[in-house]
């Protein structure tokens, strides 16, 4: 076991999968001798070199497209689009190319590139830099879309997302970067969850709250305050997009027969909108309450002195827990 | 406002734009021509080649079968048997030049017209005509092949070109000497592609990384109804310079000359020189596409004077007055020009519709529960659908 910062926990599981599979490189605009406005690949390209580790143009789209062409030629990309809202520039490559060539060649091509998306806000910055966009990515079919919200799902989730055959974005949760976690970092196979399956990260029996990336601590933060008040409730990370898990959270809500949702991205068709309209399609009869949801509001992401108001809070989900367990 | 030699483009007013409204046609001493609309052979002191009289005969038998293709594949779309044709005549010597150009190690990365440069390659010609009646997305396999999937996004190819390109270099196969492990790939697209964002993000990154790319540009005169003067103001072949590498003009209706050129810019590329980007100045005789109607933006004089450029006639008058082609080679290649038709008329009308459950296979390499789930929802309503037909048909209620 090892105490890292997720920031930090990303960086090792990249130097793993590089060290690994020399196939293995990191594209990107100041992730070179900087490491990264974040700083999460500090050091890779001095042990690595600069053809793994390629300081590029500045050029969204150049970045998702070239990767594209060398994972054709049997590289395996890991691009790092600088902030969430400079991904948009790129939608073109990853939604017509990157997320259909498998597809479109039946099979016959494979584009295994990671696409690591400092996402979410809280950092107090300017705009264009605290977006959640996981689900125009989520509705485009070909693409996986998972968030860690812990140092250990980041240490192994980027490495899986790296082996997979499929193209992944990584959501990371920019103010979670340097929240700090322990890490198993001597897991063999079979020990480390898969990719795509939520974790039930605290038992409960009241109500489920359900979050992944940055609003997975907010939800656990939530179920600690309520605990104080006699409320025990479930907290599951979902760690994945997509797929999404439904199973899992199912299998909560069968059981505390109530659901809250927490997400920074906005609720108005959001993630977590299709995760109620599935738990509602396999849990009618178990939910006794309409499932709450807490998120972003439909607008674009306001000023920093204001995002303490459009994020989700402790209150705001305590809130909605009063209202589903008044229900 | 001074007085350019590109000038501003004037709206018009329904009708088909004039002449004076395209880029002033370049004359022979701008553009690398080794074979002019005469037929007449010239020689060029930096871009020449010598074929043999095999290789001619060779490349003239690519040029008419591909337009035997074309027509072929043009007259199956007006019996109903394509959903739609993107014709290439009059672009025969662009494509067959480039295709002949690249290595069997080279990469192409095409755009939706390039049928000249697949067949080149051994491209099954049912393989494109599938995409073109709705079987699938191309039948060939690309890896085997060497091409890329037909890309519908205009000029969405080039940037991964570039990235197979810079894979091709960390592979070391990029200035070894070896001829049969130096690669390069060729990024095909057209005029209208020049304009986008995303071509100039590929010009500029692949200069900036020296990669082993050619920049095929077909400029056949018309992005659909756009002229070219309505996509840039200078003549295309001169954004090189601002990327940084050597943009060449080539005669596109020239055979060898588009041969001459597309070589040695991939001889450069295998060898470590970096990108070129080609502009080969050609025309599109036929429509953009069959739901297109070219006669409400272009003169049938400007489609008339082309014709006097056609890429396969002056290679014949030449390999005539040659005396390289004789009439046994002709008529044996009418009549494969014949088999090939038929070929395709009967390969066309075999193609069986796919079974609809594979649009779910290849979405993704590995499980994705939502959509297993949604192709068993899928199969539970179409066995459901078939009961109840079958049903019906048997005089059956519900
Ligand atoms: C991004 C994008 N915008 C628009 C279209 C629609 N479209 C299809 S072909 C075409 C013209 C392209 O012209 P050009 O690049 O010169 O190629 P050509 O058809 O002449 O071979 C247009 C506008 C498209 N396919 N992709």
């Amino acid at each position: 076991m090892e105490t890292m910062a997720i920031g930090r926990a990303i960086n090792a599981g990249l130097r793993a999968a590089m060290d690994r599979d020399p196939r293995v490189l990191l594209m990107g605009e100041d992730i070179g001798a900087l490491g990264g406005v974040f700083r999460v690949t500090d050091g890779l390209q001095k042990d690595f070199g600069e053809d793994r580790v390629i300081d590029t143009p500045l050029a969204e789209a150049g970045i998702v497209g070239t990767a594209i062409g060398m994972a054709l030629r049997g590289y395996r990309p890991v691009c790092e689009i600088q902030f969430n809202g400079f991904v948009y520039p790129a939608f073109n490559q990853i939604t017509t190319q990157l997320a259909k060539l498998r597809a479109r060649s039946r099979g016959r091509l494979s584009v295994p590139v990671v696409l690591r998306i400092p996402s979410g806000g809280g950092i107090g910055s300017v705009e264009h830099h605290s977006e959640s966009p996981e689900v125009l990515f989520a509705h485009t079919a070909g693409l996986r879309v998972v968030a860690p919200s812990t140092p250990h799902d980041a240490y192994w989730m980027v490495q899986q997302a790296i082996a997979s055959a499929d193209p992944v974005l990584f959501l990371e949760p920019e103010r979670r970067y340097w929240q700090k976690g322990e890490v198993d970092t001597d897991l063999g196979p079979g020990q480390v969850t898969p990719l795509h399956k939520a974790r039930v990260l605290r038992p409960g029996t009241d109500a489920t709250l359900v979050a992944y990336g940055p609003t997975t601590k907010l939800a656990l933060d939530a179920a600690a305050a309520a605990a104080q008040d006699g409320t025990e409730l479930e907290v599951v990370d979902l760690r994945s997009i997509s797929p999404l898990d439904v199973d899992t959270v199912a299998e909560s809500v069968r059981r505390t027969g109530r659901l809250v949702t927490v997400s920074e991205a906005p609720t108005f068709h959001g993630p977590m909108a299709e995760l109620a309209a599935r738990i509602q399609e396999s849990c009618f009869y178990s939910l006794e309450a309409p499932v709450k949801r807490v998120g972003g509001w439909h607008l674009p992401y306001p000023a920093a002195r204001v995002e303490e108001h459009y994020l989700p809070s402790v209150d705001r989900v305590l809130d909605a827990v009063e209202q589903t367990l008044a229900a | 406002m001074t007085d350019t030699a590109a000038g501003p483009v004037r709206a018009h007013e329904g009708g088909p734009v004039r002449a004076h409204e395209q880029h002033p046609a370049p004359r022979r001493q701008e553009m690398v021509q080794l074979l002019d609309e005469h037929g007449v052979r010239h020689r060029h002191p930096e871009h020449d080649l010598d074929l043999t009289p095999a290789e001619l005969l060779g490349l003239y038998r690519d040029m008419v079968l591909m337009r035997r293709f074309d027509s072929e594949a043009e007259a199956l779309q007006r019996k109903g048997q394509l959903g739609l044709w993107a014709g290439s005549r009059g672009q025969e010597a662009s494509q067959i030049g480039a295709g002949r150009a690249a290595r069997r190690q080279d990469q192409l990365f095409p755009s939706y017209r390039d049928h000249g440069a697949l067949l080149s390659r051994g491209v099954d010609p049912l393989h494109i005509l599938s995409i073109f009646r709705g079987i699938d997305h191309g039948g060939w396999d690309p890896v085997e092949m060497g091409v890329h999937p037909y890309t519908l996004v205009i000029a969405a190819q080039m940037l991964p070109a570039v990235g197979y390109g810079m894979g091709v270099q960390r592979d070391g196969a990029v200035g070894t000497g070896d001829p049969d492990r130096d690669t390069a790939v060729i990024a095909f697209f057209g005029d209208g592609a020049t304009s986008q964002g995303e071509a100039a993000e590929a010009l500029n990154w692949a200069a900036v990384f020296n990669a082993p790319v050619v920049f095929f540009c077909q400029n056949n005169q018309w992005a659909i109804s756009e002229p070219v003067s309505r996509q840039s103001p200078v003549p295309l072949h001169r954004r090189a310079e601002g990327a940084g590498m050597p943009g060449v003009l080539v005669d596109g209706n020239d055979v060898l000359a588009v041969l001459a050129v597309v070589r040695s810019a991939l001889d450069r590329a295998r060898a470590g020189g970096g990108p070129t980007f080609v502009e080969s100045y050609t025309f599109r005789m036929g429509a953009h596409t069959t739901s297109d109607d070219p006669t409400r933006y272009r003169l049938a004089a400007e489609v008339d004077a082309w014709r006097e450029k056609d890429p396969i006639d002056r290679l014949r008058t030449h390999l005539t007055a040659e005396g390289v082609l004789d009439e046994e080679f002709a008529s044996q290649l009418a009549a494969d020009s014949e088999t090939l038709a038929e070929r395709l008329r009967a390969g066309v009308s075999a193609m069986v519709d796919p079974d609809p459950v594979s649009m779910f296979e290849h979405a993704y390499a590995e499980p994705h529960p939502q959509v297993l789930a949604e192709r068993d929802e899928f199969l539970a309503a179409w066995e459901q659908q078939d009961a109840d037909s079958h049903a019906a048909a048997h005089g059956g209620t519900r």
